[in-house]
């Protein structure tokens, strides 16, 4: 290795000094036995139910905790793995009965949390009134699978835990795997509880209490998380790695140079050229799933002139230069939405090809059938945040339209304003992203096109049509569920209030030796699969 | 103006690097009046056939990742990069210059609110404070030269305070008040064209402070709209290529900014010998 | 010297009094909305109202600042959003990693720029002068992200002489026991080679990046101040008795010489602890700039108040401590005051 000798020359050019040990035994052995991770934004806090726990703080949750149950996995197209949303497996808990209106988990009776207290009914029921209380993202998602009141959570004894339904939803058993219902060892808690904080949030926020496969060892925020495996660790197969350093790089550039020297194992977070190169170097893996229920798209505002016309919609939608954003943005590392048959729906998945393609004597009939021959003005606002992949595509987007008369200025958007200008709901179009963690199409329109316009639905979209046919899909099934989903796609290819570009990938680049890697919905890391060597 | 002439001679002769400053300067000068009308190419037109390019004789700077040749953003942006800094360079000296004259010859509590107000400013951390007022007022260009203006404030006003003080009882300043000239008179008419020679020196000595700092704000991702041309935003889209081995998209327009900024230190160093001999060390 | 340090200290309290106030104003007309960011992608306006409520948002402007003063007395400068933890903390744990960077780059920049500006003055006006002109100039025309990004290519990525650009020190190294947080010093004092090695190299390139940039204000000083020595009766006298140059160069003008460049380094180091912002994102340095940056980014308001704060303290404490070495060094002083 150069670097070996190059620290030899330094210190025989430091001659009088000591000769450092720099690559002593022990650092050598430690580096075999630990994965290191370099990632682009650092956890802010060990709670998955803090206030604003961004997604980092997700995975630091999911490897730290147990949940009652998680998924099975399965191979994708390209056999590698990815969990199965149709299979949930035992976690904490070993087996269930599932009724009507409730359902009953025995817990495994070796568990221990980390601090050696076993884990029973009384922990878990802690746990998920905790989640449904503090408010915010934590109760939000909950509610998403009915689990709404602290009433609904029994403890039987010891090791049984109910579940009583306030209805029947399909969501809830999912629901229960996701990576907010975390099992936190209650005791502990309410030891680091005060009167103005009875769930603990504050002490949380900076310690983990919990039971999972991996404890932290050292957390500096903003730099580092170090994990050690926990040996007890009863609720799976005992993971392979026993340390795991996730260190933060701000820099994408070097992110990518400790991959292909080799310094660092594993990273997301790459530009997708990066993805591209780094995919034909033989040393290294790079595995790119398609994120489910996932698109990047052109947003217009259909509340505001010329956008509340279908046909100036449809104008930009034959306009776009989707090749040159898949070559030039992307760098072919995502799935083209666009350039299908026609504008039917081609069955129930989500999302999938609508009929548009570069055309632009279509694209200018259609401005000029609109009654706007000549063009107009607007303004394309993406989040600084995603520049990298946001400021070329909006610079092709505005030159494409530009062809038909739109003159389009670009305006970037710092994060921290990006959300507060998608809740004004005021910016005429924009380029974004949108990913749902639960994989229907109906939950995806739920959130983006339904009248109740929630955030996401970015465009303002109001279509009692449609609205029907998407609260049918929440709860219908069979014949009746594949009209209404074929029914809203439908709507939305031929009024294109937004329109898809591509599905993003989520790719993840790391060395030839590391093994095991699994997709998950809730796109992190999951350290417990992985091996190295 | 003559001997103002020969003195400028003998310096230049004296001292080569500032005939190189005054070089650069007019090539600067030059690539910014005709730059659009000398690039090759149009620098905002994407060719994605040709991304990714190296420098060759069709690209003497290679290509961006949508094709753009960066030859002409480079030459285009010069105009931009320029601008901003002088219209920062002119705004921080009229704020600057004038309260800190109106300190240097008025004392008492003018002078001390213009000395609060400068060293409040000096006491930010300047880059920061920068960030701050251009994310604060909006993602503009007129933003970047409003907040550089700013932090160049107090320079201008500590120089032109202690000049005006310097001069306040000197002779024609009291000739001039005698003749019967009004305090503002003598002020603005007397005091503030007598210490212009210093002002012009600390603007060019500012000047490439100023384009540092415009870079920097871009390269954070403030200020400058896509698609212009400006080389802090160039340097910043080229960083995510230097791994990749696409080095020229980030060497070139950074190059041209060091160049620019070397030219305008250099230029300030030797107007300074110019102008005032008696500072000449 | 007691009356000098407090007539000093009475006329830093406006500017700190002002830094609080202007940081105030100015991270509340940030348009972001930390309520918005922080409620998540999901959240209803429900959601958002109680963070902000929570977050004290709600109350007036003046309220606002009672409270935050209020808090700023009791020494609390509040918690950051983004890392959840207490901003004293943040900035305590932080600081030593900036200054102990800014410290190397200026140490490297004394030891090159100081001799420069010797060499320039003593030769005036020939090629070595107009060569160290050139050079320091260049120096600091360099922006330094683009040094940085440059450095950590070329002598990472192609030549492997320098180590992964990942923080303070290798990931595989622990740091040294805490006594000063500055980890060269404390690995030396408790003999830890392995580390103090492991730092010194972490620290090269990022601490070569700064130096550069601080090459020119130094060595420019210096030479101004040697050619006024040099010029002065004194050293007229020294050499007209005979004294051999190297004597007078060395013994007498440069010991003269080097109070004002003291001056200057304090305004260097100052301004460079601040400006270090772009040096640290690309070495991934974990010190206060980078903090502060990423804060203004997400609209985090107290951690840039508490970095521009501590600057500003810092800032007006460095320009005290230097008022006060003059004072030491260069009698004259203490008799004018």
């Amino acid at each position: 290795m150069k670097r070996r000798s190059f620290i030899k020359t330094t210190a025989a050019g430091a001659a009088a000094v000591t000769a450092p040990a720099i690559w002593s035994e022990a650092k050598a052995q430690a580096r075999n036995e630990t994965l290191l991770i370099v990632n682009e934004s650092p956890p802010n806090s060990m709670d998955i139910h803090g206030v604003g726990a961004n997604r980092p703080a997700y995975e630091v949750s999911w490897n730290t905790h147990d949940r009652l149950i998680t998924y099975g996995a399965k191979k994708d197209a390209n056999g590698n793995d990815h969990y199965d949303y149709t299979k949930l497996e035992p976690e904490l808990a070993t087996e269930w009965d599932l009724k009507p209106n409730s359902v009953t988990f025995k817990l495994r009776r070796d568990a221990k949390f980390h601090d050696g207290t076993p884990i029973t009914a009384k922990d878990v029921k802690w746990s998920f009134d905790r989640a449904v209380t503090v408010g915010g993202f934590p109760t939000f998602q909950m509610k998403a699978g009915s689990l709404e009141k602290p009433e609904q959570f029994v403890v039987v004894d010891d090791h049984t835990f109910r579940v009583d339904f306030i209805r029947a939803d399909k969501l809830t058993m999912p629901d229960i795997g996701v990576p907010v219902p975390v099992i936190m060892n209650s005791e502990l808690c309410k030891k680091n509880a005060t009167a103005t904080d009875p769930w603990a949030m504050e002490w949380c926020k900076n310690n983990t209490a919990s039971g999972g496969a991996y404890k932290v060892e050292r957390w500096q925020p903003g730099q580092e998380v170090v994990y050690v495996r926990n040996d007890d660790w009863k609720s799976g197969p005992m993971p392979k790695i026993r340390r795991v350093v996730m260190r933060i790089i701000p820099s994408a550039g070097n992110r990518r140079a400790l991959l292909e020297r080799g310094d660092a194992d594993l990273s997301f977070d790459l530009p997708s050229k990066d993805f591209a190169e780094l995919r034909t170097m033989p040393k290294l893996t790079v595995v790119g799933t398609p994120i489910e229920n996932a698109m990047t798209y052109i947003g217009m505002n259909v509340t505001q002139k010329p956008f509340d016309n279908v046909k100036v919609r449809q104008a930009v939608a034959w306009a776009l230069p989707y090749q040159q954003i898949m070559d030039s943005v992307m760098f072919g590392q995502a799935i083209p939405l666009f350039g299908g048959a026609d504008n039917k729906s081609k069955g129930i998945v989500w999302p999938q090809k609508d009929g548009y393609k570069t055309d632009l004597a279509k694209a200018k009939a259609l401005m000029a059938e609109a009654g706007y021959p000549n063009g107009f003005e607007t303004t394309i606002s993406f989040d600084l945040g995603l520049a990298s992949t946001n400021e070329p595509l909006t610079i092709l987007v505005q030159e494409s339209l530009a062809q038909i008369g739109i003159k389009a200025a670009i305006n970037k958007i710092p994060g921290a304003n990006w959300r507060g200008e998608l809740l004004k709901k005021n910016m005429p179009m924009i380029a974004n992203s949108f990913g749902g963690w639960l994989n229907y199409p109906e939950y995806f329109f739920f959130w983006c096109y339904h009248g109740q316009n929630a955030v996401f639905n970015t465009m303002s979209y109001k279509n009692p049509t449609m609205d029907a046919l998407i609260d049918k899909a929440r709860f219908a099934s069979g014949k009746e569920y594949e009209d209404a989903v074929n029914g809203f796609v439908d709507i939305a290819f031929e009024e294109v209030p937004r329109v898809p570009l591509f599905q993003p990938l989520l790719n993840v680049a790391m060395q030839k030796n590391v093994t095991g890697y699994r997709y998950w919905f809730h796109r992190q890391l999951d350290y417990r699969q992985l091996a190295k060597g | 103006m003559r001997p103002l002439l020969r003195h400028a001679r003998y310096v230049m002769a004296e001292n080569p690097v500032t005939g190189l400053a005054f070089g650069l300067f007019a090539l600067f000068l030059l690539a910014a009046i005709l730059g659009p009308a000398l690039a090759p190419y149009n620098p905002l037109q994407s060719n994605v056939a040709m991304a990714l390019k190296p420098p060759s004789a069709a690209h003497w700077f290679g290509t961006d990742q949508l094709g753009r040749d960066i030859f002409s953003r480079v030459l285009v942006a010069t105009r931009l990069d320029l601008t901003i800094a002088f219209a920062s360079v002119v705004l921080a000296f009229l704020l600057g210059a004038l309260s800190g004259v109106a300190a240097g010859y008025f004392g008492g509590w003018t002078d001390r609110v213009v000395g609060r107000l400068a060293d409040t400013i000096m006491a930010f951390p300047l880059f920061v404070l920068a960030m701050g007022i251009v994310a604060a007022l909006g993602n503009e260009v007129i933003n970047i030269v409003i907040a550089t203006a700013i932090i160049n404030f107090p320079l201008y006003a500590r120089v032109a305070r202690a000049e005006a003080n310097v001069r306040r009882e000197s002779g024609f300043v009291e000739a001039a008040r005698l003749s019967g000239n009004g305090e503002t008179r003598v002020l603005l008419g007397h005091v503030l064209p007598n210490i212009m020679p210093i002002m012009m020196v600390q603007m060019s000595l500012t000047m490439g402070y100023a384009i540092l700092n415009a870079a920097g704000l871009s390269f954070i991702g403030l200020g400058v709209r896509p698609p212009d041309a400006e080389w802090g935003i160039m340097v910043a889209e080229g960083a995510n290529f230097i791994q990749s081995g696409e080095w020229w998209i980030a060497l070139f327009p950074g190059l041209a900014l060091m160049l620019a900024v070397f030219c305008f230190n250099l230029l300030g160093d030797g107007l300074r010998d110019i102008i005032d001999p008696r500072m000449r060390t | 010297m007691l009356n000098l340090l407090l007539s000093r200290l009475a006329t830093a309290i406006p500017s700190i009094v002002g830094v609080v106030v202007v940081t105030f104003m100015l991270t509340r007309l940030l348009p972001g909305d930390p309520a918005a960011y922080f409620a998540g992608l999901a959240a209803s306006p429900q959601a958002v109202a109680e963070i902000r409520t929570k977050l004290g948002l709600d109350k007036s402007l003046p309220e606002q600042f009672v409270a935050y003063v209020g808090d700023l007395l009791s020494g609390n400068l509040g918690n950051s959003l983004s890392t959840g933890q207490p901003v004293v903390t943040e900035i305590a744990t932080r600081l030593p990693a900036s200054a102990e960077l800014t410290l190397a780059a200026l140490l490297l920049a004394v030891f090159i720029a100081i001799p420069l500006g010797v060499l320039a003055a003593v030769k005036q006006g020939t090629w070595i002068d107009h060569v160290c002109r050139v050079v320091t100039t260049a120096g600091v025309s360099l922006p330094v992200f683009f040094t940085g990004l440059l450095f950590a290519y070329v002598f990472y990525y192609l030549l492997q002489w320098a180590p992964a650009p990942t923080g303070r020190l290798d990931v595989f190294l622990s740091p040294p026991q805490h006594i000063t947080g500055f980890y060269l010093i404390d690995s030396a004092l408790t003999g830890n080679s392995e580390t103090f090695w492991g730092a010194l190299r972490q620290l090269a390139l990022p601490a070569i990046s700064m130096a550069i940039f601080s090459l020119a204000p130094l060595a420019r000083m210096t030479r101004g101040s040697m050619l006024a020595v040099l010029g002065s009766d004194f050293i007229r006298t020294a050499r007209a008795s005979g004294l051999a140059p190297r004597t007078v160069v060395f013994t007498y003008a440069f010991r003269n010489a080097v109070l004002p460049v003291i001056t200057v380094l304090g305004m260097v180091f100052s301004f460079l602890l601040g400006a270090n912002v772009l040096v640290e994102t690309v070495f991934a340095w974990p010190g206060v700039g980078l903090y502060a940056v990423n804060a203004l980014i997400t609209s985090d308001y107290a951690p840039v108040q508490g970095f521009v704060l501590t600057m500003a303290v810092l800032y007006v404490a460095l320009n005290l401590a230097i008022d006060l070495l003059y004072g030491l060094v260069d009698p004259r002083i203490r008799l004018d005051s």
